[in-house]
């Protein structure tokens, strides 16, 4: 699964894309999130308030209960900003 | 219809000239243009960058445009967005649309300006004076500029 990261959570996880293969408990962007958010001190800060965190499944805006499979692309940014 | 992401500047009269040319049907069009402002609340800002998700703007920025005008009978639409670094002062957006009539022509324009607002997936950093780098958190009435286009 492919996950990618934009604005200020690139900045805190020091990245804007990595590759991770989740255990088979990740099944939704809510059960992702609950398993990023414990591998390690960058991801529990940066997803420590899931309301500043929106999330895009294969670019389609996504919600806690959508589904995951491997090859996903899954992105997660702050609220938009632009216009 | 068209939409376009870019890096380098555009010049809105010539946009609007090749916008509306070989289309004597059109009656009006409505334009909305976005700059870089100098201070953010009462801080100065030296300018902005922004940053997008590739592939997934274009396909957002497209949806809005095809949206607008499922709503409103119009002949021709128009978004540009620009990322990457930009100085205060300098142009980021344009959105036009043109109709027979000037009602739909403004109306599809002020909706596409608020819809791209909170769906285009944009994210602005202001520079400080001192050069550093900030998030422009996303504002609650943007939101509700969007919401009431809500049927």
């Amino acid at each position: 699964m492919k996950l990618l990261y934009f604005a200020w959570l690139k900045n805190k996880l020091g990245a804007d894309s990595e590759e991770v293969a989740p255990p088979e408990e990740v099944v939704d962007v809510a059960s992702l999130l609950e398993w990023l958010h414990n591998q390690g001190p960058a991801y529990a800060e940066a997803l420590g308030d899931r309301r500043r965190i929106r999330v895009a499944v294969n670019q389609e805006y996504a919600r806690p209960d959508t589904p995951l499979s491997q090859g996903d692309e899954v992105a997660l940014f702050p609220p938009v900003t632009g216009g | 219809m068209s939409v376009r992401v870019q890096e380098v500047d555009f010049d809105p009269g010539r946009e609007l000239d090749r916008l509306t040319r070989e289309n004597t049907g059109i009656g009006g069009v409505t334009s909305f243009i976005g700059l870089v402002r100098d201070m953010a609340g009462d801080q100065p800002v030296s300018g902005m960058t922004l940053e997008h998700y590739p592939g997934m703007t274009e396909k957002m920025l497209e949806r809005i445009e095809a949206e607008a005008h499922e709503r409103w009978p119009l002949d021709a639409s128009l978004i540009i967005h620009r990322v990457g670094p930009l100085e205060a002062g300098d142009r980021i957006v344009m959105v036009a649309t043109a109709s027979a009539h000037r009602q739909a022509a403004f109306e599809s324009c002020h909706f596409l300006i608020d819809w791209l607002k909170t769906k285009a997936p944009f994210w602005k950093a202001e520079r400080t004076s001192e050069g550093q780098e900030l998030w422009v958190e996303a504002r609650e009435s943007d939101e509700e500029a969007s919401e009431r286009w809500n049927r």
